[in-house]
């Protein structure tokens, strides 16, 4: 049990830091576009050619013809290791233009694929990934922050504090998510800089979802405060905030850890279907939402299939976080009882 | 039936608290719809003045709110702007379809998970359980975005099933009978994909609260009578275990709702979805209020009915017995 929750808090940590070491992995610029190559299929790595096998795999360049794109047999390109490349700035700060891979000017590798502009849905699918990972994490902040305040408060002091805090989350629960959610957000303006909507995205979103962290917080809080520990330590003089510091936020910890492993995913999905729907963060900068958006047309949807990248990558994101969702409740509530 | 006043007063209370809370989120808003008519020159700054004046948009936040309530008395829940006509018709005409969406999705969902969640149970460790438990949290564990484009992408590349709209192009002209078969094709896919995001969490809740059930003292004696195997299960053991399912039914009302608009945007399905989706974009206000309010209904509604049928279900209501725990 313990090796698992150890080995999926590792997948974790690995995919924040593939996402965070996103430019570097990444062969091109997420936004640079190549009129010439849209709707690219992904470039494919050759190890064989006339003269034999190569250790070093190799790609050859993509020409559009009448018939589709074929690959240009007369000259190959190598894939080298730790080559330069389009200027990006790591972790935001320093500015490198080394990356893991990369083939010499006239050919390009795209692993995944090209969309409509032409541009590396693989680079997109990393860089589109901090953002939208970066967006259903700091909504779950927010709204665990906010859940944690209020029902702290609401489960310590009771009375008309706490009756309050459940009519405001019953209502807050009883709203279908998505219809609030594009409410909320036509509420907004529509053209707005990428970084004042990604604000507004998470925080929208966080607020909405304050209110079932702040019932499982009140549970906790109410059950825990006439504990014997708790009322020692109040008879001993410990103030209101005091215990509230020191005890009860330790006895909702656990809870707080599960929920966060929960509500991640679930916010990076509300982040990527507002972004689908166009309301969420614009282009030129890639989330997985805006991604997926082109396949609203049946005709991409149909023709090509490599643009279901981000798709791909959001399951392997959810379906790590909710294993160590259920990993953590098994480990962490259950320890008491 | 005190039980039911209470639970219906605070249904209202509860359809009350959602729209101030529109209200509340509408005075923050920056811009209006009136914004994008000023980057128009055809357009004068006086006759904007004039629209803004006559929908009330330049009033303060609780005069609107004021208007918005006696036009909701009125049964109009307020003027769209864009459609230039009172909200409830334009929300009713699609809220039809949704309906019907979602009661298909819903029935389909119970047909499935309840069969699934007893047997599951009652065999709990075989194959077909461990199966089901994977099966179920990977799909719970996956975005709905991505079941529902991943479907769409599988549909219209196999060309299995109609996509797109209600009904084909020629409808008009067909018999009754061509054309219900027309509709039923139309709503497969989108009821597919409600129903696989739905039944995975029903299924999931049924199965452990039929296991605990199933460990009950009565259910030994049961079996020491020699009830049959099926008898026991489904007369027996699942009125006990109902009261959970039935609670979840309401939630899973609201889930069907949020998950439809989704979904009827991706099939393009011509339900509230892509009605609201429109006015979003397009910042009219009212019919936005409007679809949420209808949707709050919807859901208040499933909760309430799920109270009744947890009335009609669970003795222990009708005595009061939970009530004095």
């Amino acid at each position: 049990m313990r090796s698992k929750t150890a080995l999926l808090f590792a997948m974790v940590i690995a995919l924040h830091l593939t996402l965070l070491l996103a430019g570097f992995l990444a062969p091109c610029d997420p936004a640079a576009q190549d009129r010439n190559l849209p709707y690219a299929p992904p470039t494919r790595l050759h190890f064989v050619d006339a003269s034999g096998w190569h250790l070093r795999p190799f790609v050859y360049r993509l020409s559009a013809g009448p018939n589709g794109y074929f690959e240009d047999k007369s000259q190959s390109f190598a894939v080298h290791w730790w080559r330069g490349g389009p200027a990006y700035r790591l972790l935001g700060i320093f500015e490198i233009k080394r990356h893991l891979f990369g083939v010499d000017k006239p050919a390009t590798i795209a692993l995944l694929g090209t969309d409509g502009f032409g541009r590396d849905e693989f680079s997109r699918v990393l860089s589109g990934g901090q953002i939208s990972v970066a967006a259903g994490m700091a909504a779950t902040l927010l709204a665990l922050a906010a859940g944690t305040i209020f029902g702290v408060l609401a489960g310590y002091y009771g009375g008309w504090a706490d009756e309050s805090l459940m009519c405001a989350t019953e209502v807050f629960l009883c709203l279908p998510w998505l219809y609030f959610l594009l409410g909320v957000r036509a509420f907004l303006p529509l053209h707005l800089s990428p970084a004042r909507t990604f604000l507004l995205l998470t925080c929208v979103i966080g607020l909405i979802g304050w209110a079932r962290p702040a019932r499982l917080v009140r549970g906790i809080v109410l059950s825990a405060r006439s504990r014997n520990y708790v009322l020692a330590a109040r008879s001993f003089g410990g103030s209101d905030f005091y215990l509230m510091r020191r005890h009860l936020f330790l006895e909702v910890f656990g809870l707080l850890l599960t929920q966060a492993a929960l509500l991640v995913p679930r916010y990076i999905a509300a982040e990527v279907t507002l972004s689908f729907f166009g309301l969420g963060v614009n282009e030129p900068v890639a989330s997985w939402g805006n991604m997926l958006s082109t396949l609203q047309q049946y005709s991409v949807l149909v023709s090509y299939e490599w643009l279901l990248a981000p798709a791909a990558a959001l399951v392997v994101t959810s379906v790590i976080y909710s294993l160590l969702a259920d990993a953590l409740h098994s480990r962490l509530e259950f320890r008491s009882t | 039936m005190n039980y039911l006043g209470r639970r219906l007063i605070r249904a209202v209370f509860l359809l009350i608290g959602v729209s101030v809370l529109c209200f509340l989120f509408t005075g923050m808003a920056p811009g209006s719809f009136f914004d994008e008519m000023q980057l128009n020159p055809q357009i004068s700054p006086e006759t904007i003045s004039s629209l803004r004046s006559r929908y009330g948009v330049d009033q303060p936040l609780v005069m609107r709110y004021a208007r918005w309530v006696r036009s909701a008395m009125h049964a109009d829940f307020g003027y769209s702007i864009a459609y230039n006509a009172p909200v409830a018709p334009l929300l009713w005409s699609r809220a039809r379809n949704t309906l019907l969406l979602a009661t298909a999705a819903t029935i389909l969902t119970w047909l499935i998970s309840v069969p699934l969640g007893v047997w599951t149970a009652a065999r709990s460790g075989h194959m077909l359980d461990k199966g089901v438990r994977v099966g179920s949290s990977l799909v719970v564990s996956i975005p709905e975005v991505v079941i529902a484009v991943a479907l769409l992408a599988i549909v219209v590349r196999w060309r299995v099933l109609p996509v797109g709209g209600m009904t084909s192009a020629d409808n008009e002209g067909l018999s009754r009978w061509v054309r219900m078969k027309d509709i039923a094709n139309h709503i497969l896919l989108p009821t597919i994909i409600l129903t696989l995001a739905e039944s995975a969490i029903i299924v999931r809740h049924l199965r452990a609260s039929v296991l605990e059930v199933l460990g009950a003292q009565f259910v030994q004696a049961a079996r020491g009578l020699g009830i049959g195997r099926m008898r026991l299960l489904f007369h027996h053991v699942l009125p006990a275990a109902a009261s959970p399912a039935i609670s979840l039914f309401g939630f899973s009302l609201a889930g069907l709702l949020s998950g439809s608009l989704l979904v009827e945007v991706v099939c393009g399905w011509p339900g509230l979805g892509p009605l609201i989706l429109d006015a979003t974009l397009s910042r009219d206000f009212h019919l936005v209020i409007g679809g949420i309010m209808l949707s709050a209904l919807f859901m208040v509604g499933g909760n309430l009915f799920a109270d009744i049928m947890l009335l009609a279900c669970d003795p222990r209501i009708r005595t009061g017995a939970l009530d004095a725990q």
